[in-house]
């Protein structure tokens, strides 16, 4: 087994309507419950508005706090679900599905190492 | 036969079913490669002096193996986890059902993966199964070799890492993974046929090695007549090498070819293929394409042949891939049976503001076929300006030239 990110790609432009978001809502919770059921589930989760973020660097001896994301961009992430499985072919599968009840893009990128040799 | 003409054929023909055997054997691209180099390097110290084995192909995979064993042995006990980690994926395969698969359809398949850019796929293809150098691949596709190395190596890490499976796809997948071979295959022959960019027309060691290609996958995957379709396509193509490059270098129309050159051998195999293939009753792209060439190779000359019969295919290829390009060579077809004027309403449809993207006006191939309407029908300053921007938009200097002639000559006539 291997552990793959699956980072859903989602266009700025602020958060779908309530009757847009609302059966992809349902479409991704049935996503997340097949995982469960297949045993590929690691960790899923959606995120705020990049607006949200706050940035933290080193400076020499300093750490310093900024408002705002690391880097501007036409697209963010917008979620993530790691998934384990044996192979690219197996992770794209749950890509597909993914994309599909999101209706966006997937972004599907391997861990390193063994899924031993993290979370455990 | 001497030894060393002995290795060569070997490795030919073994080259790339070693390198399977071992990638499934150690699950690295990289010791694969290096094992069966090394086993051809022991060849060539020991076969002129001893005489070559009695099995020669089985000697060069014994010896890969051996070597990959001592290396694997060191390495392991050097940096156990390393050596794990450089593991291409083959242990939690699931059991395969149905024939024992050769490897090398499982290193095809791995190759061709839509996980990796087109070139790359083309690149592995022919380093891993063609056994081709870094050098000769750069050469053929026109990159400076250090850009090729590169384009290996990162396709060969992103299929350990991201674990590229080693199998053939399931039977679902199938259809799907297996165009993406068979367009690889093309894509080797195709630039092999005309040079995309540079001064000689054809790189024949290419299209050689397409067609073994496509050899091995007809013997490998016998019953998808689309494999067959490829393989016609790709003989039907070449019987017509010698015809189709004028004493100058420069191309030779179809029409205008001595069909006293085109290799019968070659054109009498595509067609046996292309019955055989369409019998199945699964007609795809290739085979449809691949029955358009065995119509011309019945014609005795371009008048003589049945364009009813190949416009026809053309409906049927238009149907299977409604393509901006099927459709243009399409109307070459309509102008041999309705005349030159149908022809380039088709074709004025296809080009122009009105077309998405205007993908037809950087195709050379649409103003080349254009221009050679417009001939037909008279309108030579029409035609001359249609010459010049074929002639504009092609990388190819042979095929320049060609264009750049007729332009000249329809001036001269004025």
């Amino acid at each position: 087994m291997k552990h793959y990110l699956l980072s859903i790609q989602q266009p700025g432009g602020g958060p779908a309507a309530p009757e847009v978001l609302e059966p992809i809502m349902r479409d991704v919770e049935a996503f997340n419950d097949e995982l469960r059921a297949a045993g590929a589930w690691v960790f899923a989760g959606g995120l705020h508005d990049p607006a949200s973020a706050t940035v933290v660097r080193v400076r020499g001896d300093e750490v310093l706090v900024t408002d705002g994301p690391y880097a501007e961009g036409k697209e963010h992430v917008g979620g993530l679900s790691i998934i384990a499985a044996p192979d690219l072919d197996a992770a794209l599968e749950w890509g597909r599905k993914l994309a599909r009840a999101t209706t966006l893009p997937v972004e599907v990128r391997p861990f390193q190492g063994e899924p031993g040799d993290h979370l455990s | 036969m001497n030894a060393r003409a002995e290795i060569e054929r070997v490795f030919r023909e073994e080259y790339g079913r070693a390198v399977a055997v071992l990638v499934r054997r150690f699950g690295d691209i990289d010791a694969a490669e290096e094992a069966v180099q090394e086993a051809f390097t022991a060849a060539l110290r020991r076969w002129p002096v001893e005489g070559p084995p009695p099995g020669p192909a089985g000697w060069i995979i014994t010896t890969a193996v051996n070597r990959a064993v001592d290396r694997h042995r060191r390495e392991s006990s050097r940096d156990d986890r390393h050596a794990r980690a450089a593991l291409l994926h083959t242990r939690d395969e699931p059991a395969e059902e149905g024939p024992v698969r050769d490897d090398r359809l499982r290193l095809l398949f791995t190759c061709c993966h839509p996980a990796l850019a087109p070139a790359a796929r083309v690149a592995l293809t022919l380093r891993l199964l063609g056994g081709l150098t870094t050098a000769q691949i750069a050469r053929a596709f026109l990159v400076p070799e250090p850009t090729m190395a590169q384009r290996l190596v990162r396709a060969k890490n992103k299929i350990r890492d991201a674990r590229i499976p080693y199998r053939v796809p399931r039977e679902a997948d199938l259809p799907d993974r297996l165009r993406s071979v068979l367009a690889v295959v093309y894509l080797i022959f195709t630039e092999g046929h005309t040079a995309s960019s540079g001064d000689r027309l054809g790189r024949e060691d290419l299209c050689a090695e397409a067609i073994r290609l496509a050899r091995l996958l007809v013997g490998l995957m016998p019953d998808e007549p689309e494999v067959l379709g490829l393989l016609a396509l790709l003989l039907l193509t070449e019987s017509r090498r010698a015809a189709r490059t004028g004493p100058d270098g420069g191309p030779v129309p179809l029409a205008d070819q001595d069909r006293t050159h085109w290799d019968r051998g070659l054109v009498a195999e595509g067609q046996d293929l292309v019955r055989r293939c369409l019998r199945r009753g699964r007609p795809g792209p290739y085979q449809v394409q691949a029955a358009i060439n065995a119509v011309h190779g019945d014609a005795p000359d371009a008048a003589g042949t049945d364009w009813r019969q190949i416009l026809q295919l053309y409906d049927l290829l238009l149907a299977l891939d409604p393509s901006p390009v099927v459709a243009l060579n399409r109307a070459v077809a309509v102008a041999e049976v309705d005349g030159p004027q149908a022809a380039l309403s088709l074709v004025d449809a296809l080009g122009g503001d009105r077309a998405p993207n205007r993908v037809m006006d950087r195709y050379h191939v649409y103003h080349a076929v254009r221009a050679d309407l417009l001939r037909r029908l008279g309108r030579d300053a029409e035609a001359a300006r249609a010459y010049e921007a074929a002639a504009a938009r092609t990388q190819n200097a042979a095929e320049r030239a060609f264009l750049q002639r007729r332009r000249q000559e329809l001036l001269r006539a004025r």
